[in-house]
């Protein structure tokens, strides 16, 4: 049952994504691509992009496609595939609802707890974990194709022909991080800082990707 | 260890008042029709996820409708962020229950998370058509790496919030580690982080007020750099 996996899934997604959005992009991924054949990492990351690229906060634009996405890739009709987005985003907003209204309810005033900190301050770094581990299990040849061969006598199971799409996949990789985190150039008055929007990154990388791949 | 129970009450709570707020308002209207169309507004103009709708909350809830203070709504920041689930989503209930307690909040919630589900729905329904052209599949090997970029960049800015010593940093390593190569799931790291963190207790000074505070001079940064281009 299909519908119910998703409302179990997104809940506990919902409950245990900490970090706001990035945070929780590791969950859905180990969730939707490796704890149930839903979808292949190359589908999450078009998800990914998409959700980035429209408006919206990033955990429910994913949500919402995700669940289309699940039910889509089993073959179901679109208004099935509707109700699996349904699904999907409201059992990721259900834990937030539930727990904003105790909160508010009754925790409000322990908020500034030692005890609640201290939770709080140990979460922190295991976030910012999480939010790598997304980044390194992106990191594949779904997403930037695996030319590699044979090293050192270890099969990588590549294949030759995507040594283009590699070189310039990592090309891409470098210049998004470096002008979506932005740097500045020049010192003392004359500093000034350049960066990117993600969307506009994600415009041109599609650009890029249309004329050279 | 001795526990400090905070002598000020730094957030006030809203369950013994939540409607306050709302008389201040002089609405004729109704008040579950505005905060829903004001919260889809939100919804439909952030671009770039939970933090880029900081200011336009701020704009919208703050200074044009009133609905709650700028203390209070540093407050219910911090603590938005600090709960799982979506930013967006967490803050409009807090505002929609200060409003109408759970109705309001159920109101603002679905006004917040409509826009999303159907610009996505639309998306999703056509794009599979156009999925298997070949320019829009060699666009899609353009955009994957950048978007792995896209979350490289938040891990390293969280990472730099974090403040990160060489005593903490192997937290955020091992958890990845355990993660990407053992498989091990990210709400057992989850759950064992708090578990720790409640035991180890708070050595830092830093209160909620604070965590606003940064997260305020933060957004500034961000806007002027904006600006300047």
């Amino acid at each position: 049952m299909i519908f119910l996996q998703l409302f179990i899934t997104f809940f506990k997604i919902g409950l245990f994504g900490f970090g706001g959005g990035y945070g929780m992009l590791s969950l859905i991924q180990q969730e939707v691509v490796k704890n149930h054949p839903w979808m292949s990492s190359a589908d999450f990351t078009d998800i990914v992009a998409i959700s980035q690229m429209t408006p919206g906060p990033v955990g429910i634009n994913s949500a919402t496609y995700a669940g289309y996405t699940a039910l889509q890739n089993t073959g179901a009709d679109p208004w099935v595939c509707v109700l699996g987005s349904c699904v999907a985003t409201f059992s990721l907003v259900l834990p937030s609802l539930i727990l904003m209204l105790l909160i508010s309810r009754f925790f409000m005033k322990y908020a500034d707890h030692p005890k609640v900190r201290a939770v709080f301050d140990g979460l922190r770094p295991a976030v910012v974990g999480l939010l790598l581990a997304a980044t390194l299990m992106l990191m594949n040849a779904e997403n930037f194709g695996n030319p590699f061969t044979e090293i050192l006598g270890h099969d990588f199971g590549g294949n030759p022909a995507d040594t283009k799409q590699f070189a310039v996949g990592v090309a891409l990789f470098v210049l998004t991080f470096v002008f979506t985190k932005g740097f500045t150039i020049g010192s003392g008055d004359k500093a000034r800082k350049v960066k990117i929007g993600p969307i506009k990154m994600i415009v041109m990388a599609a650009i890029v990707g249309a004329v050279i791949l | 260890m001795p526990e400090k129970v905070p002598q000020s009450k730094p957030v006030q709570h809203p369950s013994q008042e939540p409607a306050q707020a709302s008389n201040d308002v002089a609405v004729s209207r109704n008040i579950y029709l505005d905060a829903f169309l004001t919260f889809f507004k939100i919804g439909l103009f952030t671009l770039g996820g939970g933090y880029a709708m900081i200011p336009l909350i701020e704009a919208e809830i703050i200074e044009k409708k009133k609905w709650v203070g700028k203390d209070e709504f540093m407050d219910l920041l911090a603590i938005a962020q600090s709960c799982p689930g979506v930013f967006a989503i967490n803050i409009s209930i807090f505002i929609g229950y200060r409003l109408r307690r759970v109705k309001g909040a159920v109101v603002s919630c679905i006004g917040t998370a409509l826009p999303s589900f159907i610009i996505i729905l639309l998306i999703a329904l056509f794009f599979h058509q156009f999925k298997d052209n070949e320019i829009v599949a060699a666009a899609f090997r353009g955009i994957r790496p950048a978007v792995v970029a896209l979350i490289a960049v938040p891990t390293y800015n969280l990472a730099k919030k974090a403040k990160l010593t060489w005593k903490t940093a192997w937290v955020p390593i091992a958890s990845a580690l355990l993660i990407w190569q053992l498989g091990v799931s990210p709400i057992l790291i989850i759950i064992a982080a708090g578990v720790v963190g409640y035991l180890v207790g708070r050595r830092g000074t830093r209160k909620v007020h604070e965590v606003a505070g940064i997260m305020d001079e933060q957004r500034k940064a961000d806007e002027s750099v904006e600006e300047e281009k």
